[in-house]
């Protein structure tokens, strides 16, 4: 057990220093932190899908679906507890995903991207236009809720919104690695590098990525139920095409060979966004745009293969 | 009397112009390696692409252990019992070979909703063992994509192998293997399925590893079987002889 998860051990007390001594630097930094914990859940999903060599451009879409059955819970039933929010964020995401997903596991590469694109803009359409229920562009304002009955200043909330997401980015990393290992995980690969030998064992590839895909939706809900309450509002953007860009795009930067770059990807990315938008306004997406150019030229594995490859010839010169 | 596993009944599909099969009735008995020969382009993959559900014929139906498969599924028919090794082996290139065979291992015993690591199940002493049998155990902790040829081709029958099947479905197992390892490499295999019971149908080309290997030879030519008997009466027919080896 130690051998094994040493890695995701040693992150795990990193993040932790991290979550720990960087607000006492700069107390502004807290829901930033969140965040990227938060948005890490979600790209861990991604990761998940990239396994079996599938992109998805839609996933947008599972969590707006968390976000929104917390905006809606907190609108038509009122403000419920955080726990609760989670719960309805993670079971929206999979629901949907299951829907979704019967479709577009008959289809791979650019039709299995294209397919969730065009439910993800659906799903967008519907929250812009159906205004009575959903505010429209405006969206819905997520209010404060409690944390099993304890309430919080805002102040206060911030931290526990901090270590709540750090909690759960643990658990879904550890989660999400023991099923990477798992028969079914495996076979996520095997999806990727040979489909046909996988139906001549007897499996049924569908079911496989259908597995996979309901994960990964899950992951997006509560990622979006999370960042949801951490913003205090969820809207139609949330379901945007950008936004499921977005998600790839970290997948990528932080590398897709481990679940560690969905949280490393985000962590760089969010960064870069929150300190280039506050110097160059309206440059932070180039500068962003060129992080990422390097990031493929001389790193195709991502930041979390640097450290991979860093780490293998420390090994062999050991 | 002799069983018969699988049964092909008045079987014709054509491609465009070509007649792969027109009207083919072949029995397979249990226990028996039995070898199909005859002429490149003949249609004996199609033969093997029709027992496994991968192709419908367009006539004729087949039997495994009695139950009509013709419009089952390769995942349906290999679940039945029928596996299948490729002429050009079908790998999971960035699997380990362990972790290839375990998949195969955690399919035919329904492990799909455990947590536990692939890598600890309880067949991997037996996918070590079938290995071992292979003569391929050295590479069980390779990625099959820095293999050589012939080494990806046993894996290839190992995955089927381990599956444990009733029949095993071998399109030319010995192509691309040195000429030299040939018999080498069908000594073990035979041994292997021997001690497993398990038939098998093998497409070849060599005459050597037919004349040794196989309990019986149908030679398809021309869309149809030409005949069935034994390697020493079959090898002998000046007709074969003329089409299929040439000479």
């Amino acid at each position: 057990m130690w051998r094994r998860h040493r890695v995701l051990i040693g992150a795990t007390l990193v993040g932790l220093a991290a979550i720990g001594v960087l607000p006492m630097a700069s107390p502004s930094i807290v829901t930033l932190l969140a965040l990227i914990l938060a948005k890490g859940v979600v790209v861990l999903g991604i990761i998940v899908l990239l396994q079996a060599g599938q992109v998805s451009f839609g996933h947008a879409m599972f969590f707006a679906a968390g976000a929104y059955a917390v905006a809606f819970y907190g609108r038509y039933v009122g403000v419920g507890d955080m726990l609760l929010y989670l719960v309805f964020g993670a079971v929206a995401g999979g629901v949907l995903g299951l829907i979704v997903g019967l479709f577009v596991v008959r289809y791979r590469e650019i039709f299995f991207g294209m397919l969730n694109l065009a439910f993800s803009m659906v799903l967008w359409s519907l929250l812009e236009k159906m205004f009575h229920y959903t505010n429209g562009a405006d969206g819905i304002r997520v209010a404060r809720p409690a944390l099993v009955g304890l309430t919080f200043t805002p102040d206060q909330f911030s931290y526990v919104l901090l270590y709540l997401s750090f909690a759960i980015a643990v658990a879904a990393l550890f989660a999400v690695q023991r099923y990477l290992e798992s028969p079914l995980g495996s076979m996520l690969r095997a999806i990727k590098s040979n489909e046909t030998r996988l139906e001549y064992l007897g499996i049924s590839a569908r079911r496989v990525l259908l597995v996979g895909y309901v994960t990964s939706a899950v992951l997006a809900g509560l990622g979006g139920s999370l960042v949801a309450v951490i913003q205090q509002i969820a809207t139609p953007e949330f379901a945007y095409w950008t936004k499921s860009g977005e998600f790839v795009f970290i997948a990528i930067l932080g590398g897709t060979g481990h679940a560690l770059g969905a949280f490393a990807g985000a962590a760089v990315f969010e960064f870069v966004r929150f300190y280039a938008s506050a110097q160059l306004a309206d440059a932070w997406q180039m500068i962003l745009g060129f992080v990422l150019i390097a990031i493929i030229l001389l790193a195709p594995a991502g930041l979390i293969g640097i450290v991979r490859r860093r780490s293998a010839g420390e090994r062999s010169a050991a | 009397m002799t069983k018969v596993v699988l049964s092909a009944r008045g079987l014709v599909i054509r491609f465009g112009g070509v007649v792969a099969a027109d009207g083919v009735d072949l029995d397979v008995q249990a226990g028996e390696h039995l070898a199909i020969i005859g002429p490149n382009g003949a249609g004996k993959t199609t033969f093997l692409n029709i027992a496994t559900g991968y192709l419908k014929p367009q006539a004729g139906s087949v039997e495994f252990l009695g139950q009509d498969i013709t419009a089952h599924s390769p995942r349906a028919i290999t679940r039945l019992g029928i596996a299948r090794a490729f002429q050009i082996p079908q790998l999971f290139l960035e699997h380990t070979v362990i972790e290839s065979l375990l998949i195969a291992a955690a399919s035919r015993n329904g492990r799909l909703a455990t947590l536990r690591s692939l890598e600890d199940l309880p067949e991997r002493e037996e996918m070590m063992q079938l290995l071992e049998l292979v003569g391929a155990r050295d590479a069980a902790e390779h990625k099959a994509v820095v293999l050589p040829e012939g080494r990806r081709k046993l894996v290839d029958i190992a995955m089927a192998l381990a599956l444990k099947p009733k029949l095993v479905l071998m399109d030319e197992p010995t192509s691309g293997v040195a000429s030299a390892e040939k018999f080498a490499i069908m000594d073990v295999l035979v041994a292997a399925l021997n001690a497993q019971a398990v038939t098998s149908v093998f497409v070849e080309h060599d005459m050597d590893v037919v004349q040794r290997y196989a309990d019986r030879v149908a030679v398809w030519s021309s869309g149809k079987i030409q005949t069935v008997g034994t390697p020493r009466e079959v090898l002998a027919d000046p007709a074969v002889i003329s089409q299929v080896i040439g000479i």
